[in-house]
């Protein structure tokens, strides 16, 4: 497979701050590939990277195998859905999907006909005449989006795309964003902070930390075997427990991560009970209970399916999991 | 401006005033705007040397003489010169300020923004004294030309404030964007700045005119024997005959000034609506 971006060992510092640190990536093509991350971890400057709109203060980055440090924003094979859509308020939808073409010199009839095109694509048919003000946000959004595919760029950025749409919206467009990318066959890449986002959306997922990544791999492969507490914590509301609580329940001297939904309540003292504590909290989610017990100093969390009796705060009870489960994790 | 809009903004009205305070403030706005109406009254006077009350009698006479007398023309067409060119010198250096104090960061960034607009904040005299003083140690006679420079400099202010403004309210990314989608820098100039910085332009470059047209006081340091219209209609007040054509000059002065801050109040009120709904 070939790598549609590709960092190598790229650093971007503003003065002493390392906004990005050593980062190596790669990219495949035709991935939908997110980066995910806490705000100040570097994601969104790796996206401006690649757009161009920064430049590494080392390193290197190639898309396509170009090396790209000397093509400004405006000549590189990739466009951008900005964060907060960035339409141009002066021009109809029609004009800002056809901007790109415009600037181009692709004639008023051609580029108004790719534009319309475009609009049906992202199912906005009708819409050409209006301006962004006179659209909703999801609207708004779509339009950002038939914009920069309009020039048919090798890579798509997005930059954290869903982050102004309200739940069920946002629900909505991640499942026509994944049909738009598995449908057009092109190189996604998209910032998000929002774990189940990436996790649902993504195929490859960068797990970013501080200006480094704290791991790469498959939403599965991040979920199931987080590298570090960091990834343990940040992706999946995991468990994460000490050496010496590992080490007691049969582990190695190692920080280890537990899925809540891996872990079962049972009465104290029940023979299959691995390790018992106080509940300490209870979390009604619909579909489950959260509960949180107290186990030699270190909460762990439990996901109690709805219909089970819940117990009261204050309780002792017993965990029982399989010891598969317990995922170890190298280093702290 | 602003404040005005945001005043006038229903949501933003409290309990209702009581009537002394309606009465202070009918009172305040007859004497701010009393005087002027008598203007107007006194450019129809038939009484040509006092003004006295009443007006013994009304004629449109005034006009016809202000007309026909040769020593208003020459002041005038100095007054539009110089107006027109301070605007568009005004225009071209105070966007391209405004460009680069709202595009770059760099050290020192908010003392010469300071200093960008200390020329409105300095009183008249001392921008006079200080460009009086200043083309007197280069030799630069005084002329028409330094009439202008001496307007530019608090035009400028005007047009830069503006500027600065919309761009401050236009969503930073659509620069972005229109380079993201192909387009080099001048063309984003041409096709995305330009058509928003527009309307905001246009009100600055036309209160700015307004703003030259009545100046006296840094006229005054920098026009050598040359008079521009204010000036004329000073030293006509002192004189005893024809006083009410220095009220229809007054007349057109009021007009000259009035109407292109009305337009400019227009079009940026407009425009504040247009840059934020891009959001």
């Amino acid at each position: 497979m070939t790598a549609a971006v590709t960092f190598s060992n790229v650093s971007r510092h503003f003065g002493s701050t390392k906004a990005v640190d050593g980062v190596d990536l790669t990219v495949p093509e035709g991935a939908f590939f997110a980066m995910l991350g806490p705000s100040g971890s570097g994601k969104t400057t790796c996206l401006r990277l690649i757009s161009g709109f920064e430049q590494p203060t080392t390193g290197e980055i190639r898309i396509f195998g170009e090396d790209v440090s000397r093509i400004p924003p405006h000549l590189r094979a990739v466009n951008t859905v900005f964060q907060d859509y960035a339409l141009f308020p002066h021009l109809n939808v029609r004009d800002n999907v056809a901007y790109g073409l415009m600037v181009k010199g692709m004639s008023r009839t051609a580029r108004h006909a790719r534009a319309e095109e475009m609009l049906a694509l992202v199912k906005l048919e009708g819409y050409g005449d209006r301006k962004p003000a006179q659209l909703s946000g999801g609207q708004r959004q779509r339009v950002a989006l038939a914009r920069a595919l309009v020039n048919e760029p090798r890579v798509l950025l997005l930059d954290e795309p869903l982050g102004a749409l309200d739940l069920k919206l946002r629900e909505a467009m991640q499942d026509e964003l994944k049909a738009l990318q598995a449908k057009l066959g092109l190189t996604f890449v998209f910032v998000t902070h929002d774990q189940h986002e990436a996790l649902s959306m993504a195929d490859h997922l960068a797990v970013f930390n501080q200006g480094r990544i704290a791991q790469v791999g498959s939403p599965q492969e991040i979920y199931d075997r987080p590298s570090s507490r960091f990834v343990a914590d940040f992706v999946g509301s995991s468990n994460v427990l000490p050496p010496a609580l590992t080490q007691s329940l049969g582990g190695p001297a190692q920080w280890s991560s537990l899925r809540p939904e891996s872990v079962q309540l049972v009465e104290p003292g029940s023979p299959e009970g691995q390790i018992s504590g106080q509940v300490t909290g209870l979390r009604y989610l619909g579909a489950a209970t959260r509960i949180l017990l107290t186990a030699q100093g270190t909460e762990i969390a439990a996901l109690l399916p709805s219909g089970q009796p819940v117990p009261a705060i204050g309780d002792t009870r017993s965990l029982r999991f399989d010891p598969k489960a317990l995922h170890l994790m190298e280093g702290a | 401006m602003r404040s005005d809009l945001s005043l006038s903004d229903p949501r933003l009205s409290g309990p209702r005033a009581s009537l002394g305070l309606k009465a202070a403030a009918f009172a305040g706005l007859l004497f701010l705007h009393l005087p002027i109406l008598l203007i107007f009254l006194y450019a129809f006077t038939t009484e040509e040397k006092t003004y006295q009350f009443p007006p013994p009698g009304l004629t449109t006479q005034w006009f016809g003489v202000a007309w026909n007398r040769a020593d208003i023309w020459p002041p005038l067409w100095l007054s539009l010169k110089v107006a027109s060119v301070a605007t568009i010198l005004a225009i071209i250096l105070g966007t391209l300020v405004a460009a680069a104090m709202s595009r770059a960061k760099f050290f020192g960034r908010e003392q010469l923004s300071l200093l960008v607009i200390l020329p409105i904040a300095l009183p008249g005299v001392i921008t006079g004294m200080s460009l009086r003083s200043a083309f007197g140690v280069m030799e630069i006679p005084f002329s028409t030309w330094t009439i202008i420079l001496g307007h530019a400099t608090f035009c400028i202010v005007i047009v830069y404030n503006n500027a600065v403004a919309r761009m401050r309210r236009l969503s930073g990314g659509i620069m972005e964007a229109s380079a993201d989608l192909g387009a080099n820098a001048f063309q984003t100039f041409r096709y995305v700045l330009l058509p928003n910085l527009g309307s905001a332009l246009l009100a600055g470059g036309m209160l700015a005119f307004a703003l030259s047209f009545d100046e006296v006081i840094v006229t005054t340091f920098t026009a050598g024997q040359q008079s521009t219209l204010p000036i004329w209609m000073y030293n006509e007040l002192i004189r005893p005959r024809q006083r009410p054509v220095t009220n229809v000059v007054a007349i057109v002065v009021f007009a000259a000034t009035f109407l292109p801050i009305l337009i400019a109040y227009y079009l940026t009120r407009g425009g504040s609506e247009t840059a934020g709904g891009g959001k």
